[in-house]
């Protein structure tokens, strides 16, 4: 019971040693380290999260972020981090810390009645 | 949070469609089965270069040797986007190819029957690369986040997989009457081995009900099944070939196409390690694992080595 009580926040970022494998014994420490790749589709545009892959070093992971990820031009630009530099916020915290964005709507410009006639605002 | 209420906030979203990331929590079952579920997709895509692979040297046009490199290097890519999906859910890269090295994770029966002519890059794109996108459009929103995103990924570039396919197959069609048996008689080799990868009937799939519940599979293996053969045997009357199949009828009641009894017999003689190949493609792959191994660790020194040089230079400066 208590098993299933832990939160089990699996996934890779920054906790992978926690995740553990499907065994939980597998050793790693040959394998090449996880990146995050993260691609601008076309000058203008931000970088986005396009997935991840295995590279020995940066320069690596960029070469092969551009075969895995940009076979037919997705991309202009390529931002690789490793994984286990990556901080994320925990699900299980989202209620409080989300949760006062949703009574302020009057944030929206929807929220405010204005006459039809008004134009150009 | 309890136990109990873990489990109902993940119900609810699975019901209200809302999709499940990595660090949400998630029944342990869920979880397994996904780790299944994707990594022999992963390990299908990257075993499924082989058959491809072994005709790239004696492709009859550059064109059709530029045409087969991509769909294989695309076949690789659709392995690794795969790889990663299930990473997320705390299984490693190096656990599930030892997995595939092993026996213990399977990977689609149908790459352990040999390519022998050249219509078979034909077939293989118009059935087997049909087959797979009949499985695969609907996993673009299966529940699980990474493994959807990596679907929509593999969906769009597999469409030109079973069109070139096709296109191979309309040439041999309207060639010589040698080229136009060679493609029927890839037909008649690939086709039940393509319904076959549907998996097993309904009635004897034991994960089909509860992976439905979970929204992880949107259809059953039969519903897939038949709608591929709806599909494929208009095709097939397109470019004048027979599907290898006495009893296939439409069925004018049901609105779709009868067919004969499939051969399940064979299916899982194949699945138990007993086909045409299925030692040859596991040989294969270990012993490309094995043979880049110094590549590996070479990368990893090297990197080791240059991290190790910058350290220094940088103390030297200070």
């Amino acid at each position: 019971m208590n098993q299933l009580i832990n939160k089990n926040l699996y996934g890779d970022y920054g906790d992978k040693e926690n995740a553990g494998g499907a065994s939980g014994s597998h050793d790693t420490s040959s394998e090449w380290p996880l990146w995050e790749v993260f691609i601008r589709s076309k000058a203008g545009l931000d970088h986005k999260h396009a997935g991840s892959l295995h590279a020995a070093d940066a320069q690596m992971a960029i070469e092969n972020a551009r075969d895995v990820y940009t076979r037919r031009m997705e991309g202009v630009s390529i931002w690789v981090v490793e994984s286990k530099y990556i901080h994320a916020s925990d699900p299980g915290e989202s209620e409080s810390m989300y949760e006062p964005a949703t009574d302020k709507i009057y944030r929206h410009p929807t929220f405010y009645d204005l006459p039809d006639e008004l134009k150009h605002m | 949070m309890t136990v109990h209420s873990f489990q109902e906030h993940f119900d609810k979203k699975i019901d209200d469609e809302v999709m499940i990331e990595p660090r949400d929590w998630m029944p342990d079952d869920y979880r397994k089965t996904l780790i299944r579920q994707i990594s022999q997709h992963a390990h299908s895509e990257i075993v499924g270069m082989l058959p491809e692979g072994n005709w790239i040297t004696r492709a009859p046009s550059l064109r059709r040797k530029a045409v087969l490199l991509a769909k294989v290097q695309d076949e690789g890519g659709h392995g690794l986007y795969l790889y990663s999906a299930a990473e997320t859910l705390g299984i490693s890269r190096d656990e599930m190819l030892d997995q595939l090295h092993t026996g213990k994770a399977k990977y689609s029966s149908i790459f352990n029957y040999p390519s022998l002519t050249w219509a078979d890059m034909g077939a293989i794109g118009w059935l087997v690369d049909g087959a797979a996108i009949m499985n695969q459009v609907p996993l673009c929103r299966t529940s699980y986040g990474p493994y959807a995103r990596a679907m929509v990924r593999v969906c769009k570039e597999e469409s030109f997989h079973q069109r070139q396919g096709f296109e191979i197959m309309l040439t041999l069609s309207n060639g010589t009457e040698v080229q136009k048996k060679m493609a029927q008689d890839a037909l008649n080799r690939w086709w039940w081995p393509s319904i076959m990868m549907f998996g097993p009937p309904d009635a004897d799939s034991p994960h089909t009900a509860q992976s439905m519940r979970w929204r992880i599979k949107r259809f059953t293996n039969d519903e897939l099944r038949q709608k591929f053969i709806d599909v494929t045997v208009e095709q097939a009357k397109l470019i004048g070939l027979t599907v290898p199949d006495p009893d296939l009828k439409w069925n004018d009641a049901t609105g779709h196409y009868d067919y004969g009894a499939i051969n399940w017999d064979e299916f899982w003689n194949v699945v138990k390690g007993n086909g045409p190949c299925n030692k040859e493609r596991l040989e294969a792959r270990k012993k490309a694992w094995e043979d880049g191994a110094w590549v590996r660790d070479a990368a990893l020194a090297y990197s080791k080595k240059r991290k190790a040089r910058k350290e220094n230079n940088k103390t030297l400066a200070a």
